[in-house]
């Protein structure tokens, strides 16, 4: 019974703010889930929440103002984007700010700005934009050129080096390629190469690179060391049980043996203290999250938009996994922060960037017909 | 490229993508359940063993104190400050921590890399040091730093009190003196608590006491901190101006037996004990017997006087002041004629002693000895006691018998002698030589008859007069009973001919001691008569002890006749 409606229902949060109120709320729930866990990782320093909070209104904002530009919009902005975002990268390189080791700021008087962060929007934007011009899937020069879109930016962060970053920025790329139909026969090639490379990739890595992974492989090689995070974060977890020790009565938080447990470890935090029940009430929040995105992805009306959204999802979705797969020793420590929960800056507001994206996307069809 | 097959290329990809999806939401669940279910427990326990702890209490050893109740030995907590080098501090938090607590910085960073490179997980920073600079210490924190808290006993005193109170080892436990002997007494039993603490070992709270700690109980000794000062300071005085080889002085109170002093040359300063050598910790006093010279005297005349053969004013002929026996030669200094018991103390003639000894029983002599403790540990418990030598009256021989009398061929501590001289001093009664303050009057023994005590207590006056031996004993004001003796040091050569062990036992004042005191000074260079170099001590001492104690004078010369001379409490 096909019933004429405006794609964009009625309501006033979609039609005037272009939100999507399942999106909005989910992500309302998951802000305040962090704040509370936050609070208590903090050791009680309302400061530290404080912080946040500011951040998140900042990142709600950026939200907020992204969904008001319509996907067609984006589109046409994203060649200029993905080549400023490249021109920042090399200025990185040449006149970065160094800090932790590496050299991935750029200052601008007030703030520090980190083009890396931009590059994991405009890397999937620029790939979604190649093919929204092109016959999908895509075969031949289209694809070597949407690789070497992925590439180049990815090379030039590992370089800082930020492995981890580069290698998130590739997937954002990649997920556009994989999604816009690649042949699977191409994506086992891929998959075979990789497996191939990976003694080469060994042989570049830097040591503590290597160490995470051997940690990975057997937590207790170095108790002490490399192994310590994963190992206190893994009892800090299961000591929580299936009810958890209750808020702000952590042990491994509160008594300092967790590190990092504001920003990368902050799901250990939540798991010792609200235990299973929390740790499925999150999953499924996060699992909300996802599959909003992935609906809106099917929904898009061009390619462009849809290869987007469903890069942004899975983007998503991969920060998830991989940090609570980090936290509970599933895969090796990379420095993936929990989204919207972890304690942190410019990531957070990339993160609201792409779903004001994925509002937008959401919120700007058009009355008409495939 | 039909629009079917990108369709259905479509529909496959969302396929691909919700089942990985899945499969990685499966994997976190999984995963998840395994640690929060499965192996829960065993990470609970794992989390406990990272933040609870049973650490024990310290328990506060007790106080020494004298019989007024001034400390002599107090334990104040202090802290001691440790790091475990594994914990991967930077050297710019170690460099801190070792200006904070004023430690070498080069060396302590060479230290920590050494420790750590071999493995070690403790490593002391600096013991024994201020609570409040612990704890701000502990407020940089550095990595793997902790506290520990020790007790640091201190001796007000220094070494005026050394070999009496002896010392503790660095874990507070008696090691020596009274410290080790009432080390039971003293020690408390430490506690045990259940703790809750941080990464940096710092506890967070108290989760439940396992055991209280019981704190150690005081000691109240019978030392007397005022007199204990006069008589260190006195024998010091003494012992550097003769410069002899040591000293000891023992002063008793012959009323109950309790020791009011002790002290020895050389001494060690137990506050500051690491520099010393350990022969300095000996309390000489108790620890070394001397053959005790012509103060033994007044116990062969004690026999004497039992044996009914002889009254104080039995004459003995000492001829021209030396005689032979058993090829042996025994004399006087000077030649005294024909003399009376008193005199025989007075001028201290070997010829009279020894000529009264050999027509006494050997038993009942022996007896007398050994009635007034000699050749027997006495009841102080002190550690290392020597009990002397005193042979069984069996395997005397007459020449044995006679150099006893005075005072060679048995051997004494300055304690037996105070305390033997404590029953010339009390009727004969004596009580057994104490450090502890008794709570009540303790049970006393009739060592000698009281008149034979009373007797001798009387005649030994004589030695302190101008005529007597020991007339530098005199103590002004009071009158004095008491005996000097000088004897040849033994040596590993026999009899040294100008080394002397010099000796004053005495009584203060004679008409009802209230304190007994023995000086003795070993090898003394230059004079080394006990009425030389050992009475002066005595008489120091004594004058002091005596004004301290507020002893009414019982020797107030009557300088004039005049309305108040009668008032004058004469002797």
């Amino acid at each position: 019974m096909p019933r004429i409606e405006d794609p964009n229902g009625s309501g006033l949060l979609r039609r005037r703010l272009h939100l999507d109120g399942w999106l909005l709320a989910a992500l309302l729930a998951l802000i305040g889930v962090g704040l509370i866990i936050l609070y208590s990782a903090s050791g009680g320093h309302i400061s530290v929440v404080y912080r946040q909070i500011t951040r998140l209104v900042l990142g709600v904002g950026v939200m907020f103002l992204v969904a008001q530009i319509a996907s067609y919009h984006l589109r046409r902005l994203t060649p200029w984007l993905y080549f400023a975002g490249l021109a920042l990268l090399m200025l990185v390189l040449i006149k970065g700010e160094v800090g932790m080791g590496a050299q991935r700021w750029l200052s601008l008087g007030v703030v520090r700005f980190q083009p890396s962060e931009l590059m994991k929007l405009a890397v999937p934007m620029a790939v979604a934009w190649l093919f929204s011009e092109r016959p999908l899937p895509p075969r031949g020069r289209d694809l070597f050129i949407a690789i070497l879109v992925v590439v180049v930016p990815a090379i030039l962060i590992a370089k800082e080096p930020d492995l981890g970053t580069a290698l998130l920025v590739a997937m954002a790329g990649s997920f556009v390629i994989f999604l816009a139909g690649i042949r699977y026969r191409y994506l086992f090639g891929f998959f075979v190469s990789i497996l191939a490379a990976l003694p080469v990739l060994w042989h570049f890595m830097h040591g503590y690179q290597r160490n995470r992974v051997l940690t990975f492989i057997n937590p207790e090689r170095d108790p002490l060391g490399t192994g310590y995070h994963i190992m206190q974060s893994m009892i800090a977890v299961g000591s929580g049980g299936i009810y958890g020790k209750g808020w702000l009565n952590g042990t491994q938080a509160q008594l300092d043996f967790l590190p990092e447990r504001s920003t990368d470890f902050i799901f250990s935090v939540f798991g010792e203290e609200f235990g299973l029940l929390g740790a499925i009430f999150l999953l499924g929040l996060y699992a909300f999250v996802i599959l909003r995105g992935l609906i809106i992805a099917v929904n898009a009306q061009d390619s462009y938009s849809r290869l987007l959204a469903g890069s942004i999802s899975l983007t998503f979705s991969v920060y998830v996994l991989v940090n609570i797969g980090m936290v509970i020793g599933l895969l090796p420590v990379v420095g993936v922060p929990l989204p919207l929960i972890s304690y942190g800056g410019t990531s957070m507001v990339t993160l609201m960037a792409a779903f004001g994206m994925l509002m937008s996307i959401q919120t700007h069809r058009r009355l008409v017909a495939h | 490229m039909s629009k079917r097959q990108q369709s259905k290329d479509f529909h496959g990809r969302r396929r691909t993508v919700l089942g990985l999806l899945g499969l990685g939401g499966a994997a976190l669940l999984v995963r998840d359940i395994d640690l929060q279910v499965v192996d829960a427990s065993f990470l609970r326990g794992q989390g406990n063993a990272r933040h609870l702890r049973v650490v024990p209490i310290a328990a506060h050893r007790g106080m020494i104190l004298d019989r007024n109740h001034k400390p002599l030995a107090i334990s104040s907590p202090v802290d001691s400050v440790w790091l475990d080098p594994q914990a991967n501090a930077t050297e710019a938090q170690l460099r801190a921590l070792a200006e904070h607590l004023g430690i070498g910085v080069a060396a302590f960073l060479q230290r920590v890399r050494t420790a750590k490179a071999q493995g070690l997980e403790f490593l002391w920073v600096r013991r024994l040091i201020p609570p409040s600079l612990g704890k701000s210490s502990q407020a940089l924190a550095v990595p793997g730093v902790a506290l520990m808290r020790e007790y640091k006993r201190f001796y007000p005193l220094g070494e005026v009190g050394s070999h009496v109170l002896g010392f503790t080892d660095i874990d507070d436990q008696g090691q020596d003196g009274l410290e080790l002997e009432f080390n039971d007494w003293m020690r408390g039993r430490p506690g045990a608590k259940r703790v809750v603490q941080n990464l940096y070992g710092q506890i967070v709270e108290d989760v439940d006491l396992i055991r209280p700690a019981r704190p150690g109980r005081n000691l109240i000794t019978s030392i007397d901190e005022r007199i204990q000062y006069l008589a260190y300071r006195s024998l010091k005085a003494m012992a550097v101006r003769s410069r002899a080889h040591a000293a000891s002085i023992v002063v008793m109170d012959p009323r109950n037996g309790t020791i009011v002093a002790m002290a020895d040359q050389p001494v060690f300063n137990p506050n500051t004990r690491a520099d010393y050598k350990t022969s300095l910790y000996k309390n000489r006093a108790v620890t070394d017997a001397y053959e005790p010279g012509s103060t033994m005297k007044p116990f062969t005349l004690a026999a004497a006087l039992m044996s009914g053969k002889y009254t104080p004013r039995s004459k003995i002929n000492t001829g021209p002041g030396w005689y032979m026996l058993d090829g042996h030669e025994i004399k006087d200094d000077v030649a005294l004629g024909t003399i009376d018991l008193t005199q025989v103390l007075e001028f201290s003639s070997n010829v009279a002693a020894s000529k009264i000894a050999i027509t006494l029983p050997p038993k009942l002599m022996w007896s007398v000895f050994n009635a007034v403790g000699f050749g027997q540990l006495t009841h102080s418990g002190f550690p290392g006691e020597s009990s002397g030598v005193l042979h069984p009256w069996t395997q005397w021989k007459q020449i044995n018998q006679a150099t006893m009398a005075y005072g060679y061929g048995i051997a004494v501590t300055a304690l037996q002698l105070a305390q033997a001289y404590c029953a010339l001093a009390h009727g004969g009664v004596q009580y057994p030589a104490t450090f502890v303050q008794p709570d009540r009057h303790p049970h006393g023994r009739q060592a000698l008859p009281r008149q034979v005590a009373d007797t001798l207590r009387y005649m030994l006056r004589s030695v302190v007069t101008p005529q007597g031996t020991g007339y530098a004993a005199r103590v002004p004001g009071y009158t004095v009973a008491g005996k000097t003796g000088t004897a040849h040091r033994l040596t590993n050569r026999g009899y040294a001919d100008n080394e002397y062990t010099a000796v004053f036992a005495g009584m203060v004042p004679a008409s009802n001691p209230r304190l007994v005191a023995v000086v003795v000074i070993e090898a003394p260079q230059g004079e080394y008569f006990g009425g030389q170099v050992a009475a002066p001590v005595f008489s120091e001492v004594m004058s002091g002890a005596m004004r301290l104690l507020d002893v009414p004078p019982d020797d107030v010369p009557v300088v004039s006749a005049g309305p108040f001379s009668s008032g004058g409490s004469g002797a």
